[in-house]
C-alpha cells in the first residue's frame, strides 16, 4: 500500500461539497498540544515500537531519555541559529564582534534596525516583494483556477494532452531554463515586450506553474458532477459555475496554492536576482544580498530578520496548509 | 481573449450534439487561453529555446546566427569545466551523504515520539521557510573564522577554529552544511507523512514473528516506504545538481574554482561573459544529465500507478 503522496490520482482529501473544509490528515490535524489526543483517532495508533513495549518501566526511561535528547537537539540546531540571528541584530557594533560571544546581548537594542532600514531602504524593497507577490497571487488566482477548472469540468478536446504538457514543465530543471527564460523576458516572443525591471517579469512566469494546475484540477475533480450538472440545469453559465459552485468548495486549495505563490516569491532568488537589476526594483532577498558587503554585521543581521518576518508569520498561521501541500504534491522539493 | 470566453450564442438544448460540443470546447479554452499563454511564453517556449541557443551565436546586436557545435567546443575547452563538473558532483554526493539519510532517520524518531510532534515539525521545517538567501546570509556570519559562531563553538569544545570558507578544502562542505540545514525539514516531513501510512498491523505481525526494533525497519518500515525513499533520492539528486544560491552568495565559486558549479559557469557565461551560447550549451549538458534522473523518477512514479 504505497503512499498517498504520490499518488495524485487518489484523493486524498475528502471530498469537499457536504462539509466545508475538513482538514487533510486526520492524524496529523489531531497531534495539537492538547493533553491525550491520541486516544481519538478509530484506528490506534501503532508504529515500530509497540505500545506494550513502551509503557514498562524501562521503555518509559529510555522513552523520557529520547524524548528530552531529540528536543534538545532540535532546538539547538533549527532555533538556536535563528536565536543568534535576532540577538546578534540587538548586540551592538563592538559586542558582536567580540570574541568570546555573549550569549544574551549585554544591552538590548533596536538600533541596528533602524540603521538596516534606512542602509537597505528595507521600507521600498519589502514594499516591492509584497506588491509582485500580490501581482502573482491574482495572476496565479485568475489564470490556473480558470484553466483548471475547464480541463477538470468542461473537458475539452485535447485537454488531456495540454494537462500533460504543463505538468510536463515539473519535470524540467528550472536552473536549465534560466537562461532562455531570460531572453524570453527581455523580448517577449511575437510581442517583442521588454518585461525587464518591471512586475511582469515576476507575475507572467508566476502564472506558468504546472504545479498549481496539479494541485487545483486534482481538487476540482473530486468535487462531485451532480453538484456541476445541477448547476448546469438550472441554467448557469460555466463562469457562474465556477464562481458560485466551485471557488466556494475549493477553498481548502486555493489556500494552499495562495500561500505557495505568496511565499514563492519571497524566497525565490536567482530569478529577481537575474530580472530585477535596478535597486528601487529589487526585491527583499536580492536587495538585502547585493549591500550584504557594505554594512555592518549587526546592520546585515537585522535587515536578515526583518527579511524573514513575512514567511515565518506566514507559516506560523498556516502552518497546516503548507505541510499539506508540501506532502499532498510530493512532487517539488 | 474576453471575446472568446463568451462563446458564441445561446442555443436552445434542442439543438445536435455537435454544436452543444462546439460551444462547450469554445467556451473550455476562452477558460485557458490566458494560462496556454502564459505557458506557451514562459514555460513551453524557453524549453525550445535552450536547445536553440545552445546551437545558436547569441549577441544582443544582430539576430541569432547558427553555429553548430562551437558553443560545445568553447565549453568543453574551458580548463575548469572538468572541475566544475567534479564540484557539482562532490556536492551532490556529499549532501546526499548528510542529507538524505538524515531526514529519514528524523522522520523514524519523530514517528516514535508521543509528545512534542507539533513543536518538532515546525521546528524543523523553519529553516526551509526562511528566503534561502537569509539562511545563507546568516551562515556567511557563522563561518566567519574570527567572531564566528562555529569557530567559537570548537574553541569553546577545545578544537582549533577552521577556515571554512575561507580554504578550498573545507569551502564545498560549508556550502553543504547550509544547504542541508536549509533544506532538511521538507524531506522529513515528506518521510514522515509515508511512514504514517504504513499500517500498525504489519509492525504487530513482524513483532509477533519475533522481529526486534531494526528487523522490524528493515523488513516492515523500509519496503513499506521504498518508493518516496527512492523518489526523494532522484528529487535530491536532481536539486542539488542545480546548487546556485549557495557558491555565489558564499564563496563566488573560489576559493581556486573549489566551489565553482556548473549552474554558477553557465550563470558567469551569460551574464560576465555575455556568451550567452555557451551558457545555453553547459545547459544542455546538465538537462542531458538530469534528464536521466528525471526519466527515473517518472518511472517510477508510473510504477505505482497500476
Amino acid at each position: 500500500m504505497p503512499n498517498a503522496v504520490l499518488r495524485p490520482d487518489r484523493p486524498d482529501r475528502p471530498v469537499p461539497a457536504a462539509a466545508p473544509p475538513p482538514p487533510p490528515g486526520r492524524r496529523r490535524a489531531a497531534a495539537r498540544r492538547t493533553a491525550r489526543p491520541r486516544a481519538a483517532p478509530s484506528r490506534p495508533f501503532r508504529t515500530i515500537v509497540s505500545p506494550h513495549r513502551l509503557n514498562s518501566r524501562r521503555g518509559r526511561i529510555v522513552y523520557r531519555a529520547v524524548l528530552a535528547t531529540v528536543v534538545t537537539v532540535f532546538t539547538l540546531v533549527f532555533v538556536f541559529p535563528l536565536y543568534w540571528m535576532v540577538t546578534g541584530a540587538m548586540k551592538t557594533g563592538e559586542e558582536i564582534a567580540q570574541i568570546p560571544p555573549t550569549l544574551f546581548p549585554a544591552d538590548p537594542s533596536l538600533e541596528a534596525f533602524a540603521e538596516a532600514w534606512e542602509l537597505f531602504d528595507l521600507g521600498v524593497l519589502l514594499t516591492n516583494t509584497a506588491f509582485y507577490a500580490a501581482g502573482a497571487w491574482l495572476f496565479v488566482m485568475a489564470v490556473d483556477v480558470a484553466a483548471a477548472f475547464a480541463l477538470s469540468k468542461l473537458r475539452p478536446v485535447f485537454g488531456g494532452v495540454i494537462l500533460g504538457a504543463m505538468l510536463a514543465t515539473l519535470m524540467i530543471p528550472p536552473m536549465v531554463v534560466l537562461l532562455p527564460l531570460f531572453l524570453t523576458a527581455k523580448s517577449v516572443p511575437l510581442l517583442g515586450w521588454d518585461l525587464l525591471n518591471t512586475p511582469w517579469a515576476i507575475w507572467l512566469p508566476a502564472a506558468a506553474n504546472g504545479f498549481n494546475i496539479f494541485l487545483l484540477k486534482r481538487f476540482f475533480d473530486s468535487i462531485p458532477r451532480e453538484l456541476v450538472e445541477a448547476a448546469e440545469i438550472d441554467g448557469a453559465s460555466p463562469l457562474r459555475i465556477l464562481r458560485s459552485v466551485v471557488i466556494p468548495v475549493s477553498r481548502p486549495i486555493l489556500g494552499v496554492v495562495s500561500i505557495f505563490t505568496v511565499v514563492n516569491v519571497f524566497r525565490d532568488f536567482v530569478w529577481p536576482l537575474m530580472v530585477l537589476t535596478e535597486s528601487d526594483k529589487m526585491t527583499i532577498s536580492v536587495g538585502l544580498s547585493q549591500v550584504s558587503n557594505q554594512v555592518t554585521q549587526n546592520a546585515l543581521m537585522a535587515g536578515l530578520v526583518i527579511a524573514s518576518i513575512p514567511t515565518v508569520v506566514v507559516f506560523f498561521f498556516f502552518q497546516r496548509s503548507i505541510m499539506a501541500g508540501l506532502t499532498a504534491g510530493g512532487l517539488k522539493g | 481573449m474576453t471575446a472568446a470566453a463568451a462563446g458564441p450564442r445561446r442555443r436552445p438544448p434542442s439543438r445536435p450534439a455537435l454544436l452543444r460540443s462546439l460551444r462547450r470546447n469554445l467556451t473550455a479554452y476562452g477558460f485557458m487561453c490566458a494560462a496556454l499563454a502564459c505557458f506557451v511564453l514562459f514555460a513551453w517556449y524557453p524549453m525550445i529555446r535552450e536547445f536553440l541557443l545552445s546551437f545558436q551565436e547569441t549577441n544582443f546586436v544582430d539576430p541569432p546566427r547558427w553555429a553548430g557545435l562551437k558553443n560545445f567546443e568553447t565549453v568543453l575547452a574551458n580548463p575548469s569545466f572538468g572541475q566544475v563538473w567534479l564540484n557539482t558532483a562532490a556536492f551532490t554526493v556529499l549532501a546526499l551523504v548528510f542529507g538524505y539519510a538524515v531526514p529519514f532517520v528524523v522522520a523514524l524518531v519523530l514517528n516514535e515520539l508521543r509528545h512534542a510532534r507539533a513543536y518538532l515539525r515546525f521546528v524543523v521545517y523553519l529553516p526551509v521557510m526562511l528566503p534561502p538567501a537569509v539562511g545563507v546570509l546568516l551562515f556567511r556570519w557563522f563561518y566567519d573564522p574570527g567572531p564566528g559562531l562555529f569557530n567559537q563553538i570548537l574553541e569553546l569544545v577545545g578544537l582549533p577554529g577552521l577556515s571554512w570558507l575561507d580554504s578550498s578544502a573545507t569551502a564545498l562542505v560549508s556550502l553543504v552544511i547550509v544547504s542541508t540545514w536549509m533544506n532538511l525539514g521538507s524531506g522529513t516531513l515528506i518521510y514522515l507523512a509515508a511512514l504514517q501510512n504504513i499500517p500498525g498491523e504489519l509492525y504487530e505481525a513482524a513483532e509477533l514473528d519475533g522481529a526486534g526494533f531494526f528487523r522490524r525497519i528493515r523488513y516492515v518500515t523500509i519496503p513499506q516506504t521504498r518508493l518516496v525513499l527512492l523518489l526523494m533520492l532522484m528529487l535530491q539528486i536532481v536539486a542539488t545538481m542545480q546548487v546556485f544560491i549557495e557558491p555565489y552568495l558564499l564563496t563566488g565559486g573560489g576559493p581556486e574554482n573549489s566551489t565553482m558549479t556548473v549552474a554558477m559557469l553557465m550563470y558567469q557565461y551569460a551574464f560576465t561573459f555575455g556568451d550567452w551560447g555557451a551558457g545555453g550549451a553547459l545547459g544542455m549538458m546538465l538537462m542531458l544529465v538530469l534528464m536521466v534522473f528525471a526519466a527515473v523518477q517518472l518511472r517510477l512514479t508510473r510504477d505505482d500507478r497500476d
